[in-house]
């Protein structure tokens, strides 16, 4: 398909300013710090539309079908968020609209944290990162200004080696060292491993809980025990947060530090990769470091307190992802406490009926109750036949592939995560085409390993673009043949 | 209301194939004292009809009225197409291209949009983006540091405050040395400042004025270290030279000024670009052109043993999602604005001027440097000038005083091409009830004592 450079015809238009309506003046700015040639396309509206009309079908989205991307949370993101951003009241206000004139913004965002607190068992909240790793990194940093409050230094930090990689790069960018934790044989942290590795140079564990392979750590209570009893602080990543919501709260485990993700568990899109954001909970201890400002409501009205002096600072101008903050409290107010609690309910149903499906035909390295997400391995296919090529192969049968290769800690992993919004019929018909594919594998490997076949593109290069990188669209260059 | 659509029905063959009797015993490897009995104390559910009544209800406390704010966050012109387009679902409920076969719409806008951050800015590399302008900024200075390999980083008084505290939030985690330079009617001041990695401007800066790039160019490069120029407001590069031909290293900005709405300060996007000899150490995503099996061109992330998921504490940065929509966003508008985004940045420009020249007719215009869309005045009383225009439905200038205790009774007026001429005569006409002209060259003459202080504290050559 064409780039937008390559429609562009010189002196086409998509645009009309109205005349200038105030005098023109002359030599505004000196000659020297004036631009010459724009390189921008030439296009008209009709190419506009057509152009990314085309290009968004050959996009996949939850929209267009099943999306059992493990840890990403791929349910529906119902459209009555979406004009609920879109309404003017919030679309069109400046960030520094004076406080008596964005009393709703405030409330928005007030009353968000207060939900959040209640649904994690937090203390309080910050809506400032814009995305998970974001709030990891802000979590960070509260540990970090927490031991210097302390004076106390330490420098590792636990994390088990399923966790996902945002959370070292997370701790590196913070100046800290991460220490692996090794898992047991249940898929759980190792609590003799993890004790073994605690001393006073331990400033926090960052778990994830439900952890990675879609089990909860059983031992959480013991984990957070011995942290705590090491003067370390427990952060939890609340990237699987979608499995306990209604059923149990962060905040009872011991957790001293959660971020959410707003477009996960709360329903806010992910937009072909961000926008996301990342709310941040501590306890009350922790809470004089959150970043600045705060939003509270004093004598009726909502304010922003900049006055934090122990806090980290800003992690993010303004207030964070507001737009998607937006989304998240139409999420939790059309939902409502019973809501909220299906959703935990359903999306750790709809997942351990797929797995009571799946696990007759697939190799699972943890068989037992699941949560929201499970795991299995491509141990039980023939020929050769990978779980890069299952998932390929599963394009072709219009659903998006699972995560794959992930968590580290398992060969071949497949990770599937139905969400709560999928139905039996759905969950069914995916199983289905699983059992189709391990079929092929025995008996027609050949079309899986050729798969991808009905999409857009076939099998796409992933060297040629490393060796080669060609980042931007340029005239000269002439695609490689 | 609720997006479960399972039955009473189906969730008990579903339980039953499970081989469970009931939902709970689902949940059986948490410590049941951990498991809630009670109902949440958050609001019940509540219908469509009935949250859009609440959620219109809450918009309606906001009061959007013609405004001179701009500091950050601009109101400008989105075409009517971008939205249309950025709601289709294909988009907007997709994740980060992880399967390219089946993704290739949102990898060839971005490539696209690379191609287009590179163009304005002149660099050679973009990424995919970045979560706003101030984090990018952060990043930017930590890559600069990794480059150089030093911990020392100077950036200006005049790049915006907020941007600034994030910056400094990022460098305290990093223990780097973060100096701020002070500033000379409206332009940052460079000191005889040695070994460090990297100097931060912002163009045009924060309180309006266009830096002398080219002198701050020279400077930043006889003392081995990097340029990072900040572009907040992007419009300004469709008239202004870009960054990269005043040899910039790396360039980061805000794209919310194409296509993104106002949104009490997000989701916005950063954007981040490079040279060539620098592209391994840019953080983020990066989308580039290959062939698919039959010899067909394709679009993948690429390059990224750069990133988290493959180099995990040894990456270069930790982030991993973008703003991919936002910048489809950017993209769409781009592509819409073309080459026409000139014209709307000398509406913007006249505008801007016209309004300044009414002001400086009585003298209130505080510095003389260049400007684009943004300048400062100086008032009385600043607090009563507020009341005056909000009274006649008018949001005022950011009041400066808030970030610059040297720069009270000082307001910072953004004008696009949004304004209207008699919106901006009607700012204009309150001017009469404003300050004198001896105030402005009392505030003058006092902004300069600021930095002649500075000179003495070694941040003024």
């Amino acid at each position: 398909m064409k780039l937008i450079f390559e429609i562009s015809k010189k002196g086409r238009k998509a645009v009309q300013f109205p005349e200038l309506d105030v005098p023109e003046q002359e030599n505004l700015l000196p000659q020297d710090l004036l631009r010459g040639e724009l390189e921008l396309p030439e296009v008209s509206e009709v190419d506009i539309i057509r152009h990314y009309t085309a290009l968004s079908r050959r996009n996949f989205g939850v929209d267009n079908g099943f999306y059992p991307l493990g840890s990403c949370t791929m349910k529906y993101n119902p459209k009555i968020n979406e004009d609920s951003a879109r309404l003017n009241g919030f679309a069109q206000l400046h960030p520094y609209t004076p406080e008596n004139l964005s009393q709703g913004a405030l409330q928005i965002m007030y009353e968000l944290e207060q939900y959040l607190m209640e649904i994690t068992g937090m203390d309080q909240f910050t809506l400032q990162p814009a995305a998970g790793s974001h709030g990891e990194l802000t979590g960070m940093m509260i540990v970090k200004k927490y031991f210097e409050g302390i004076n106390e230094k330490r420098s590792k930090i636990l994390i088990p080696d399923s966790a996902h990689g945002t959370n070292p790069a997370s701790v590196t960018l913070c100046g800290f060292e991460s220490v692996e934790v090794k898992s047991n044989d249940k898929g759980e942290i190792d609590l003799e491993d993890l004790k073994s590795k605690l001393n006073k140079d331990v400033a926090a564990i960052m778990l994830t809980n439900p952890n990675t392979l879609g089990l909860f750590e059983t031992q959480i209570l013991e984990i957070t025990k011995a942290m705590h009893q090491n003067g370390s602080l427990v952060y939890m990543d609340g990237a699987n947060l979608n499995a306990m919501v209604g059923i149990t709260k962060p905040g009872d485990f011991g957790i001293d530090i959660l971020h959410v993700n707003l477009h996960k568990t709360f329903s806010t899109p992910h937009g072909g990769g961000g926008p996301g954001s990342g709310p941040v909970g501590v306890t009350k201890e922790l809470s004089r470091f959150l970043p600045r400002p705060k939003i509270e409501f004093i004598d009726n009205k909502y304010k922003i307190n900049y006055n934090m002096p122990d806090s980290i600072g800003r992690v993010r101008a303004f207030y964070g992802n507001f737009g998607i903050l937006v989304r998240a409290y139409t999420y939790i107010r059309s939902n409502g406490f019973e809501g909220i609690r299906a959703v935990g309910e359903n999306s750790v149903l709809n997942a351990n009926y797929l797995l009571s499906k799946l696990k007759k035909h697939y190799h699972v390295p943890f068989n037992r109750i699941c949560q929201h997400e499970f795991i299995l391995t491509d141990k039980n296919l023939s020929n050769g036949v990978t779980t890069n090529d299952l998932a390929k192969r599963l394009l072709d049968f219009g659903v998006h592939a699972p995560t794959i290769y992930f968590p580290l800690i398992v060969h071949g992993a497949i990770m599937i995560e139905p969400t709560e919004t999928e139905s039996k019929e759905t969950l069914d018909r995916f199983a289905e085409i699983m059992m189709k594919i391990k079929e092929e594998s025995e008996k027609e490997p050949e079309t899986v390993k050729a798969a991808p076949l009905a999409t857009p593109v076939s099998k796409l290069d992933n060297v040629l673009a490393a060796r080669k990188p060609v980042l931007k669209f340029e005239d000269k260059i002439i695609i490689p043949q | 209301m609720h997006y479960i659509p399972n039955t009473e029905e189906q969730k008990e063959q579903m339980l039953e194939s499970i081989g469970v009797k009931n939902i709970l015993d689902l949940f059986m490897d948490i410590p049941q004292n951990l498991i809630i009995k009670d109902n949440l104390n958050i609001p019940g559910a509540l219908s469509e009809i009935e949250v859009k009544r609440l959620m219109e209800n809450i918009a309606n406390k906001n009061k959007t009225m013609v405004s001179f704010l701009g500091a950050g966050a601009y109101n400008h012109f989105i075409p009517t197409v971008v939205n249309h387009l950025l709601l289709r679902g294909e988009f907007f409920t997709a994740y980060t291209p992880y399967q390219p076969e089946i993704s290739q719409g949102m990898l060839q806008a971005i490539f696209e949009y690379q191609t287009m951050i590179c163009n304005l800015t002149g660099m050679d590399v973009a990424n995919a983006s970045m979560y706003d302008n101030s984090s990018a900024l952060a990043e930017a200075a930590i890559m600069a540091c990794r480059i150089k390999r030093k911990d020392k980083i100077l950036i200006s008084k005049t790049v915006h405050p907020e941007h600034r505290e994030v910056v400094k939030t990022y460098t305290n985690a990093n223990s780097i040395e973060l100096v701020e330079l002070g500033y000379y009617d409206g332009q940052t001041s460079i000191g005889p400042h040695k070994d460090f990695a990297a100097i931060i401007v912002q163009q045009p800066n924060f309180l309006g004025s266009i830096e002398d790039l080219d002198k701050i160019s020279k400077f930043a490069h006889e003392n081995n270290a990097l340029l990072v120029v900040s572009v907040n407001e992007p419009t300004s590069l469709g008239i202004l030279k870009s960054p990269g031909s005043f040899d910039a290293d790396i360039v980061v900005g805000e794209g919310h000024s194409f296509g993104n709405a106002l949104s009490f300060g997000g989701p916005y996007v950063g954007f981040m670009a490079t040279k060539k000899e620098f592209m391994r150490q840019i953080p983020g995503r990066l989308a580039g052109q290959t062939l698919d099996s039959e010899g067909r061109r394709g679009f993948v992330l690429t390059l990224q043993a750069r990133e988290q998921h493959i180099r995990r504490e040894k990456a270069t940065s930790n982030i991993c999602t973008n703003q991919a929509l936002n910048a489809l966003a950017v993209t769409i508008t781009l592509a819409t604005l073309g080459k026409e985004l000139k014209t709307s940045s000398l509406h913007n420009l006249q505008k801007a001027h016209y309004a300044a020249n009414k002001l400086k007719n009585t003298g209130k215009l505080l510095f003389t440097a260049p400007f684009y869309n943004e300048f400062v005045v100086k008032v009385n009383d600043i607090d009563k000038v507020n009341d005056i225009l909000i009274k006649n439905d008018i949001i005022p200038g950011l009041d400066l005083g808030k970030f610059y205790p040297e720069l009270q009774n000082c307001m910072l007026i953004c004008i696009t091409e949004m304004h209207s001429k008699e919106q901006i005569d009607k700012l204009v006409s309150y001017c009469n009830e404003w300050v004198s002209p001896s105030d402005v060259a009392e505030q003058r003459g006092r902004a300069q004592t600021i930095v002649s202080d500075e000179v003495a504290n070694g941040l003024k050559n």
